[in-house]
């Protein structure tokens, strides 16, 4: 694969190749100093972000590369430059890969048509993020073995959700069932012509759920009217102690982070015995340098 | 114009206005159409083109394209609008008023109207703004632009969200009889959407922007319509929902016309594939269903008209982020093909094309030509039906090349356009030297 710009598209074999090279990069793995060695990634964030960021740059430096970290702060792009100067300019300077966090949907993909070097997704707009799925899936299938079969509910502003839609693609690719929930102004049209399942009925799905996710509601979406107040928003659609009883004994909790602890998911659910969450975190580094080690072979 | 005298020999003549549809011989003299006749004619003393194998139709009316002068002639100046015009078939366009400095005085009508005369190529016709600068809030000079030769107003591209000013403006625009052209759309419903909303924005993570947008906003201005009894024209009617209240509007006998765009007629939303901003236009592509509808809109009579909403921009504005990229298609040097592309297709009937090319245009803003009965404007468009080529951005007589249509196989050309008599295009060539 030349570019990672998002999971639709990729198929079964691929992911799993990926997650497979993730297992033998987990806790260390065998020594990878040398697979990138002189060579230089280069992190494009357009978009805040210091989790995706610090993971890619970890995963970078254990495959030996070095990373140029380039934010939009004091860069040329406050001065106006396109992206695709940008971009180009960042590439005249010999990286093998872009990771690029943008907030428009599709950023990476006009990247991608215009450099020779290899694009990662690191999150564009509301469109997808790609790393993010995989070791979501990397963390449910050390979990379980394998997805096939299981029920995987999402909770949230799928609307807005680059997660989500990863996540859709990656879970559904691996044999999982997906159910997304969420009120009807963020339950956009066609999810399920995406292999969804949807519905705003969240206690009615709550124990088929073999792992809850939940998204982080932003708040800003409050006051755009999507939904009345987050006090309402977490009546119906937060992960309280009380939902949590609900759950499957065994049931897994994710959590893409941030955390709005006590809007989506409550402080005892996220630190509770279902949660996985700082697995999830622990499993990004491992999933960046296969993904980094894959397409810079 | 000329007073060369031209014999038009045995080509198909198809002038929906009149009904005939054969092989006809067509004397030009002075500018004017002066003879269609069935048998063959014999003038000695006139320049004969051979039109076998050919169709002669009234040259074509676009009520609905940008030139970008003045204001922004990196894209296109009135000259180049004029000459991918003239290359498209089309003998007449309407300019919008959306340049810098807006249309809404009489300065720019007249500027507009002086570089159309420079460039003489086709007719340009001019529209005026409803509001000053395209504002929205107070209504511009009309009856001075009506003066200055403004055919129609419009603030296209915007909508004007004021009911009240929107009906005044119906209202005022009566003395005048003059259309008022509208871009229907709903701000508060379209919001951010830079697309289509559906299963493509969906899968694309782009704001969508519903069908509703546009439906809303035409359900009130056939309200205001009604009750002003003025004219309305809607432009670039792109989904099921407008059809249908058109329909109903037309059949009521309120004084509503509208258009459709080739681009609204052939490619549905998915034709943004990965982020092509070239499919990037306001109102949105929609979905197969309104495709349909707006088919059988042009083919029933709802919809008089099909205009290109002629777009041009640069690379600056396409090659970017999708949602921070310009809405627009070039549209004047595709359109018969696409339009033909239908015809093949069933959708409609050739007379039927050729009058919303021509005739509908013309009635629907009260405009001279679009016909060829004796003593009409010898606006004239030569078609080689058969021929097949490829659409070519690089090679546009527009200066810009945003088009979604760039290396689609298209039949049906353009041999030679006549404006008042007088060749003005042939294969491929602008006639530009009298």
């Amino acid at each position: 694969m030349k570019h990672l710009l998002g999971i639709e598209g990729l198929g079964r074999a691929d992911i799993e190749s990926l997650l497979g090279r993730a297992e033998a990069h987990l806790h260390g793995g065998p020594d990878a100093s040398h697979l990138l060695r002189g060579k230089v990634v280069a992190n494009l964030f357009f978009e805040d972000s210091t989790r995706t960021r610090t993971s890619f740059e970890m995963a970078a430096h254990a495959l030996g590369a070095e990373v140029l970290n380039w934010t939009t702060a004091g860069s040329s792009v406050s001065k106006g430059e396109t992206l695709l100067d940008t971009v180009r300019n960042i590439e005249a300077t010999g990286p093998v890969a872009l990771v690029i966090r943008h907030r428009s949907s599709g950023a990476p993909h006009l990247a991608a048509r215009h450099v020779r070097c290899a694009v990662i997704n690191a999150g564009d707009g509301t469109h997808e993020h790609p790393s993010q799925a995989l070791l979501d899936a990397f963390t449910l299938r050390r979990r379980w073995g394998g997805l096939d079969g299981r029920t995987v509910l999402i909770i949230g502003d799928i609307l807005h959700s680059r997660v989500a839609r990863s996540n859709l693609h990656c879970l559904k690719a691996l044999g999982a069932r997906v159910v997304l929930c969420g009120p009807p102004t963020l339950l956009p049209s066609g999810l399920e012509s995406l292999g969804a399942e949807v519905t705003w009925r969240l206690d009615d799905v709550l124990p088929q759920a073999d792992a809850v996710m939940c998204l982080r509601v932003q708040s800003e979406r409050q006051s755009e009217s999507f939904f009345p107040s987050s006090r309402e928003f977490s009546r119906l659609f937060g992960l309280n102690a009380a939902r949590a009883e609900r759950l499957k004994p065994g049931a897994l909790v994710l959590h893409p982070g941030p955390m709005n602890r006590g809007v989506e998911i409550a402080p005892s659910v996220a630190d509770g015995p279902h949660s996985v969450i700082l697995e999830q975190v622990a499993h990004g580094v491992a999933v960046r340098r296969a993904i980094l080690e894959e397409v810079c072979r | 114009m000329s007073s060369r005298t031209t014999l038009l020999r045995r080509g198909r003549v198809i002038d929906p206005r009149h009904g005939v549809d054969g092989v006809r011989d067509v004397l030009v003299r002075d500018g004017l159409v002066a003879e269609v006749s069935e048998t063959p004619l014999n003038v000695p003393d006139a320049q004969v083109v051979d039109a076998e194998g050919r169709w002669v139709l009234p040259g074509f009316i676009d009520l609905h394209v940008h030139l970008r002068e003045p204001g922004e002639e990196g894209k296109e100046t009135i000259l180049t609008g004029c000459r991918s015009a003239v290359a498209g078939g089309f003998t007449a366009v309407v300019a919008m008023p959306n340049t810098k400095p807006v249309n809404d005085s009489v300065l720019v009508t007249e500027y507009v109207k002086a570089k159309a005369r420079e460039a003489d190529l086709c007719r340009v016709y001019v529209a005026g703004a409803i509001t000053k600068g395209l504002q929205g809030e107070e209504m511009a000079e009309m009856g001075a632009l009506v003066a200055a030769g403004c055919v129609c107003i419009t603030d296209d591209g915007r909508p004007v969200m004021n009911a009240g000013l929107m009906r005044r403006a119906l209202q005022y625009a009566t003395q005048f009889d003059l259309p008022v052209m509208v871009h229907e759309e709903d701000l508060t419903l379209s919001g951010k959407g830079v697309m289509h909303e559906g299963h493509t924005s969906t899968r694309l993570g782009l704001i969508g922007i519903p069908p509703s947008a546009e439906v809303a906003m035409v359900a009130r201005d056939l309200v205001l319509l009604e009750e002003t009894r003025g004219r309305l024209h809607v432009a670039h009617v792109s989904c099921e929902g407008s059809v249908r209240l058109l329909r109903e509007a037309k059949r009521r006998g309120l004084r509503v016309t509208a258009e459709a765009t080739p681009h609204h007629f052939t490619l549905e939303d998915e034709a943004v594939g990965d982020y092509d901003t070239h499919a990037r236009m306001n109102p949105p592509l929609r979905t197969r269903r309104d495709v349909e509808a707006v088919r059988e809109a042009l083919a029933d009579g709802t919809i008089d008209a099909i205009a290109t909403d002629h777009a041009p921009h640069g690379v600056l504005e396409k090659q970017v982020e999708f949602d921070k990229a310009w809405n627009g298609v070039v549209g004047l040097e595709t359109a018969l093909g696409l339009t033909l592309g239908a015809v093949r297709e069933g959708a409609l009937g050739l007379s039927r094309a050729v009058a919303l090319l021509t005739d509908g245009p013309a009635r629907a803003f009260g405009l001279p030509g679009g016909h060829l009965a004796v003593g009409a404007p010898a606006d004239i468009t030569v078609v080689e039906p058969d021929v097949e080529w490829t659409v070519d951005a690089t090679r546009f007589f527009s200066r810009s090349r945003n088009t979604p249509f760039h290396g689609r196989r298209l039949t049906g050309r353009v041999a030679q356009t006549w404006v008042g008599g007088r060749l003005v295009f042939e294969n491929g060539q602008m006639k530009e030297s009298r």
